[in-house]
């Protein structure tokens, strides 16, 4: 039997779990915020086009509008100026192939509920490999956090007067998952990849820089981090095949091994 | 002596709600005149511009030398009060719920002889009073005799109430109450007597300066409200636009870009998400319940409030975008405001000049304060005026703009 019919078979019979790792797209769900001089990121909008009346008697429907970079969204290389010039860096372009991998999942929860700004290091990853083991090649880095647990937009957000406090990546972590460990891409729990302060690490927003520079994809917003175990799972996240697009809403969901079954 | 409005009591919740019923409203073409300049709160006779009559009722031409060069001016309004009668009995039903009714007769020095609504405050016929011209609730211009000086309580006065838009003990929506305009427009209703502010605010993390503060005035009710998301209308509606007796739209966003001083429609589409679409959803969500509660006792749904621009009337370029949101708006408003005249809801129209807010911080002085903006909006509601250009910059604007629309456009887009 192919591993694949094996795969079908043990997540017919529940061996297999697939674990919904995508917030709900809904108007409340924050979207990004950037100073009102720039261009914004629409959030999701959703209008009835009918339900079964008199604009449309027997069917059910909506129009919605959102960003690229709305809710549980995809990064691709071409979002940020330092991808801009790589081959296949876009949405419709990339090589599909590298949106199904396995996950490598950091707990880093105590940390963040202890400090908004909480920034992952290369001492935090190895210490993870010691136990974990090392991170292998062409693997998405899932940064755990609970952020998603935060359900009140507000401390989802969490603004003060200086800007967003949420956790991300510190920049040499970045440069050392790309370089030392050939990772597809990095996942948070929160609005980007980049901690709410990262406009002032070197460089600026480190993780966009440095992940699709290197032709790497971002993944954020994810929820359920919680129920992957530190290895062993398998993540799907393709995004929409959107022409010369930057990123997605994509429905990201990961296969993980139920040793109860 | 008129005595002070107190507070309303509690709906009786097992009586049927009154429906709205409107004053007789048939005007001639001629009639309109006074209308027109009731709306802007002034009391405007035809004058002849041959032999120099004044009249009352308006016509086609001056009574007294058949000329048709006549002209809308504004009067003093003062005269003698010469008799006075109240209607006990009326077949019209709007005043057939309302009597006793107090009209009087009145001479007016300019000339003509009136019939006016008579204020509680006149005292006994012969006396002094003076006409003002006050919009019904059928939206036409009628004719009020005030006594001469101001009385106490003067706003109070039961009459009067059913051509004004107090907020004393009404409930109010402020649609965003995170700018200095709706901040201001909050603090000047509250000051005014209204018993209870709903202040809009979207997006909550955005912690803007000001808005904590007012939140904990006892008055205030924040209400999550998002003019861009139809399903955040639509449940705030439900929840609590039942109870709505004044709604000042506040909410708007403003970008300082003419066509070629930003590529792409972003900013141009967010500020008509804004400013046109969301006075649309407004308007869907809670224009029927304050339509049907037009008649709802003492503290009734009485007006809807838009805060325009002045670039309404004629684009400036240097906001060009932001000016086309704001005409669009002013058309609609226009269509509000036909739709809820069966409700006797009054569509009031703001047109400021440049408020002094950080969109307009490279607009050289005159700016209108926020808190002077507000005082015009709580002034119009306390004296039924329709359209509303408070500050020197509107005026001037408005007189231009009336004079000629295409000398202005010339001008502005020097």
């Amino acid at each position: 039997m192919s591993s694949l019919i094996s795969l079908a078979a043990e997540l017919a019979s529940g061996m297999v779990r697939v674990v919904d790792l995508t917030q709900t797209l809904s108007p409340e769900f924050p979207a990004i915020a950037l100073p009102p001089e720039f261009g914004q990121c629409w959030p999701f909008r959703i209008e009835e086009v009918s339900r079964y009346d008199e604009r449309g008697t027997a069917w059910y429907w909506n129009n919605f509008s959102c960003g690229e970079h709305t809710g549980t969204h995809f990064d691709a290389p071409i979002h940020w100026v330092s991808g801009r010039d790589l081959p296949r860096n876009a949405t419709d372009s990339l090589p599909v192939q590298h949106l199904i991998g396995a996950a490598c999942v950091i707990d880093c929860s105590a940390q963040a509920t202890a400090d908004p700004d909480f920034l992952l290091t290369v001492e935090h990853v190895r210490r993870w490999e010691v136990v974990n083991g090392r991170i292998p090649p062409r693997a998405w880095v899932l940064m755990r956090t609970d952020w998603s647990k935060r359900t009140d937009p507000v401390a989802y957000q969490n603004f003060d007067e200086t800007g967003q406090h949420t956790p991300g990546p510190a920049a040499d972590v970045v440069q050392f998952l790309i370089d030392e460990r050939d990772v597809t891409g990095f996942g948070t729990e929160s609005i980007g990849t980049d901690a709410g302060q990262g406009y002032h690490l070197k460089p600026p927003y480190p993780c966009h820089y440095f992940m699709h520079g290197a032709g790497r994809y971002g993944l954020q917003c994810l929820t359920n981090l919680d129920l992957l175990p530190p290895t062993g799972s398998v993540i799907f996240c393709a995004p929409l095949k959107i022409k010369n697009g930057s990123g997605s809403p994509i429905r990201a969901l990961a296969l993980v091994p139920n040793p109860k079954v | 002596m008129i005595p002070p409005l107190s507070r309303p009591k509690r709906k009786n919740p097992l009586l049927r709600t009154r429906l709205p019923l409107l004053p007789p409203g048939a005007r001639s073409r001629a009639a309109l005149g006074l209308t027109a300049a009731a709306a802007l709160g002034r009391f405007e006779l035809q004058v002849c511009g041959h032999c120099g009559t004044v009249q009352y009722p308006p016509r086609e031409a001056c009574h007294r030398c058949l000329s048709d060069k006549l002209r809308w001016r504004e009067q003093s309004g003062l005269g003698e009060l010469l008799s006075t009668t109240a209607v006990h009995l009326s077949q019209d039903l709007f005043f057939r719920e309302r009597v006793p009714w107090s009209l009087g007769l009145v001479r007016l020095d300019a000339g003509p002889t009136v019939v006016a609504h008579l204020h509680g405050g006149c005292a006994p016929a012969p006396c002094r009073v003076r006409i003002g011209a006050r919009l019904d609730k059928s939206g036409q211009g009628v004719l009020l005799a005030f006594p001469p000086d101001e009385v106490l309580n003067m706003a109070d006065d039961r009459q009067l109430r059913e051509m004004t838009c107090d907020p004393k003990f009404r409930k109010v929506l402020v649609t965003d109450g995170k700018t200095a305009v709706g901040q201001a427009v909050v603090r000047a209703v509250i000051a005014a007597g209204a018993d209870l502010v709903w202040v809009g605010h979207a997006e909550p993390w955005k912690r803007l300066p000001g808005f904590a503060e007012l939140a904990s005035l006892p008055q205030v009710a924040p209400l999550a409200l998002d003019l861009t998301d139809s399903g955040s209308v639509k449940q705030m509606a439900g929840e609590m636009g039942g109870k709505v007796d004044i709604l000042i739209n506040t909410a708007e966003v403003h970008r300082a870009h003419g066509i070629a001083s930003r590529s792409g429609v972003d900013a141009a589409r967010a500020e008509m998400d804004t400013n046109y679409f969301g006075l649309l959803r407004l308007a869907q969500e809670f224009g029927p319940a304050m339509r049907a509660r037009g008649a709802d006792g003492e503290s009734s749904a009485t007006a809807w409030v838009n805060v325009l621009s002045i670039y309404a009337l004629s684009n400036f370029p240097p906001h060009g975008t932001f000016s086309a949101s704001k005409a669009a708006a002013l058309s609609l408003s226009q269509c509000l405001r036909a739709e809820m005249r069966s409700g006797g809801v009054r569509v009031i129209n703001v047109f400021p000049g440049p408020i002094d807010e950080e969109w307009n911080q490279m607009l050289p002085p005159p700016k209108l304060t926020p808190e002077a903006l507000a005082n015009a909006v709580v002034k119009a509601l306390q004296e039924g005026i329709e359209d509303v250009y408070p500050g020197d910059v509107a005026q001037e604007w408005l007189a231009r703009w009336q004079e000629s629309p295409k000398t202005l456009e010339r001008e502005v887009s020097a």
